[in-house]
């Protein structure tokens, strides 16, 4: 008899890590690939146990009915995740969730990206080229180790900025430095689209705030079903409450209420260190 | 004429101390004897009023003969023929306002157990799978398909209907598990996940093909489904964009939707967190606002979780409460304390935005207002703090806007509800029909099934080519 048990489940077809705890997953989910756009997002789940977590799509093939995600090692979740490897099957692969970023022909478009989102802003990067934009990138690591897809994302961009905190490679300093200058300079910016640690988004809007130019800002919540049944994500924005499940994930990076999402995403620390001491010592000291 | 016997078998439970400590079932079903007792004081009146009383028009009187005569199979066939949920029927449907209300024995105050009894013979099904063989036969095929977007009470009911009519069904689920509502909102104390995933194991052996993870409106809209062959959609995708009070502090940490808490604790097993990976606050102080099912499921889930004290926060009194009597009286029982006649102005945060108290004002009874019940009106200077650290927020839920925002040409009320014809479900788009919480807002699960029912009906109507209209007369 069939059951509802004998479920369909989400094969790797593909593993690359990029540096050495952030890592590149190819998964075949034909229904999210048909439909994918830059800016979204999938909820997964790797078990029966495991807890649901939001991860940007970095890129999709629609022929082979795939979708591209990026992800770096910070709890539980995506420190098993990282154990998996090619043919490994993935629980549950939701999506695609969330609006896509808006792409118009904007002018001149500035994508910063900070760490590992260089994975996410690269099809916003190229979609607003294809769209004719002219898009200057800027990308930030905190060392010559952890940066990746640097050729990746100059191919998709009129200009290419790097920047590293310690001055390891290409330019020292933070992504808001360059941005700064370009918002300074004769280039009109028409647009910056920011993606990164929240910290990051933080400044790169109050940088461009003096020059009030809008910067569209991708918001990482803890989520969980992130189609807009809970309420777990919910964001203030212009003085609203926002589901950025539903509502985003990209906002207005000057109207969003920074300080509140800094306090929502720190809501579960305890929870997270215990589950993971435990993981951790289940499965051995993980470097 | 037999003397009545007026004497309800009552239902053997959990001893209330031992169950606030536990997520078990806290009914825990009848014995035979004491279904056979029960089962013998139905009079097998002629004016079975409890069939009229039944959204399903489940041939109730004739199941209950079934027990008296020992015939399970005969029972099991009886209640599967108009309902394919029975396991989850008998443990969640408010009998009491409905089957039970119009029982003859209602007025002498001892309507038969109906409830109990739909459970005891889902319960014997379920044991004695092997004895029987499957109850329903399915037609030849009808070459036809259909799309059931939503796997809860309506679309389950739907799917299932739809399918023994011989009809092709693919039912859509958003989630990870089928179920929706009976998965992520009851709480395992009053209706177990494997109960309904028997259930829908048993919607899955009618041939019905289910695919979970997949948000219709994101991997394919309504419009896309109708273009790419199906003959029909039903949307049953309920209530769920919970409501919140829109006053200050409602973003605090510590204040969650009851959707978010019951999904967390439910769907996610946060109870058997860090086994499971999904976190839910425990709280010392928890507070619940509202005075629904949902709201008495959240309070009895934290209690279980742990909290020291569980507070439901209800702004009118005890008599306007829409939870069921007997969830309320459950409860009282396992010490759930109830501050009545109060309401929530703001919520109180620490520093680094933790929730740390709820102020509150009186509450007066008024005038009826649309509902029919007394309008709470704030009592001036009334206001008073609740310590809390845990806030639950269960005021309700509204439709998903997902659907109505990806399908052209669906109308939708103001409260985002889909229009839809009571006796037909359909909508004013032709091709597509819709029940249960997303045309009616937040109900009950055997509304939702009888609206599906109907919706069922009427669309094998409109694929046998017996419906030419396809648009609602209006």
């Amino acid at each position: 008899m069939r059951s509802a048990r004998d479920r369909q489940l989400y094969k790797i077809l593909f593993k690359q890590d990029l540096v050495p705890n952030i890592h590149l997953f190819k998964i075949a989910a034909p229904s999210v690939a048909r439909k994918a756009q830059a800016g979204q997002f999938v909820v997964i789940r790797i078990d029966e146990k495991g807890e649901r977590i939001p991860l940007t799509i970095a890129d999709w093939d629609r022929d082979e009915g795939s979708i591209t995600i990026v992800f770096m090692e910070v709890g539980t979740t995506t420190h098993r995740l990282a154990l998996l490897g090619t043919s490994d099957p993935i629980a549950d692969f939701i999506g695609p969730l969330g609006l896509p970023t808006h792409i118009d022909k904007f002018g001149t478009v500035v994508c910063v990206a900070g760490g590992f989102a260089v994975a996410t802003i690269m099809p916003i990067a190229r979609a607003m080229r294809q769209k004719g934009n002219r898009v200057i990138s800027i990308m930030g690591a905190r060392n010559k180790d952890l940066l990746f897809w640097e050729d990746e994302l100059r191919r998709v961009s009129d200009e290419l900025i790097v920047t590293t905190d310690d001055g390891s490679y290409a330019r020292r300093g933070l992504v808001t430095e360059p941005l700064k200058e370009l918002l300074e300079s004769d280039n009109k910016i028409d647009r910056v689209v920011a993606i990164g640690p929240s910290i990051m988004m933080k400044f790169c809007a109050e940088t461009t705030r003096p020059f009030g130019v809008r910067t569209i800002v991708s918001l990482n919540p803890i989520m969980v079903d992130g189609t807009g049944m809970c309420g777990c994500c919910r964001v203030s924005v212009g003085g609203a409450t926002r589901f950025a499940c539903v509502d985003g994930p990209d906002f207005d990076g000057h109207e969003v209420d920074w300080d509140l999402l800094f306090a929502r995403q720190r809501i579960y620390l305890d929870e997270e260190k215990c589950s993971f001491d435990q993981w951790q010592s289940e499965h051995g000291a993980v470097s | 004429m037999p003397k009545l016997n007026l004497n309800r078998v009552p239902m053997p439970r959990q001893d209330p101390r031992v169950r606030a400590k536990n997520f078990n079932e806290v009914a825990l079903g009848y014995t035979d004897e004491q279904a056979l007792a029960e089962a013998e004081r139905c009079i097998q009146c002629p004016k079975r009023g409890c069939v009229e009383g039944c959204p399903v028009d489940i041939e109730i009187p004739a199941f209950i003969q079934a027990i008296l005569d020992g015939d399970m199979p005969e029972a099991v066939r009886v209640l599967k023929n108009k309902n394919s949920l029975p396991g989850i029927c008998g443990r969640v449907c408010p009998q009491e306002t409905q089957c039970e209300a119009t029982c003859s024995l209602a007025k002498k105050q001892a309507p038969i157990a109906i409830g109990r009894l739909e459970r005891y013979v889902a319960d014997w099904e379920q044991a004695h799978k092997d004895l029987i063989s499957s109850p329903v036969t399915i037609p030849q095929p009808t070459g036809k398909r259909v799309a059931v977007v939503g796997s809860g009470p309506a679309g389950l009911t739907a799917a299932a209907d739809l399918a023994r009519m011989g009809h092709s069904v693919t039912l859509f689920e958003a989630l990870h598990v089928a179920g929706g509502v009976l998965m992520y909102g009851i709480p395992q104390f009053r209706l177990p996940e494997e109960i309904v995933q028997t259930e829908v194991d048993y919607v899955v052996s009618l041939g019905v093909e289910l695919k979970l993870d997949s948000v219709i409106g994101k991997i394919d809209t309504v419009d896309e489904l109708l273009a790419s062959g199906y003959d029909a959609i039903f949307l049953g995708t309920g209530a769920g964009l919970p409501m919140f009070m829109n006053i200050p502090g409602e973003n605090l940490n510590g204040v969650y939707s009851a959707n978010e808490f019951l999904t967390r604790v439910n769907l996610m097993r946060a109870y058997r967190f860090p086994e499971y990976d999904t976190p839910v606050k425990v709280g010392k102080n928890v507070a619940v606002i509202g005075g629904g099912n949902v709201a008495m499921d959240s309070a009895r889930c934290a209690l279980r979780l742990g909290a020291d004290e569980v507070t439901i926060v209800y702004r009118r009194s005890e008599a306007e409460m829409p939870a069921r009597r007997e969830e309320v009286e459950n409860a009282m029982e396992e010490g759930i304390q109830f501050k009545l006649l109060t309401n929530p102005k703001r919520f109180i945060g620490n520093e680094e935005n933790w929730v740390t108290g709820m102020e509150c004002y009186e509450m007066e009874l008024g005038e009826p207002d649309d509902s029919g019940r007394r309008r709470p009106i704030p009592k001036q200077g009334s206001e008073f703090i609740i310590e809390t650290d845990v806030v639950v927020v269960a005021l309700g839920t509204t439709p998903n806007p997902l659907i109505a925002a990806t399908t052209e040409g669906l109308e939708t009320t103001r409260w985002g509800t889909v229009v839809a014809d009571e006796e037909t479900g359909r909508t004013v788009k032709p091709g597509v029909w819709a029940g249960g919480d997303i045309v009616t807002g937040a109900a009950t699960v055997i509304s939702a099934m009888g609206a599906a029912k109907r919706a069922a009906a009427d669309i094998n109507n409109y694929l046998k080519g017996e419906t030419s209209p396809e648009r609602l007369a209006s």
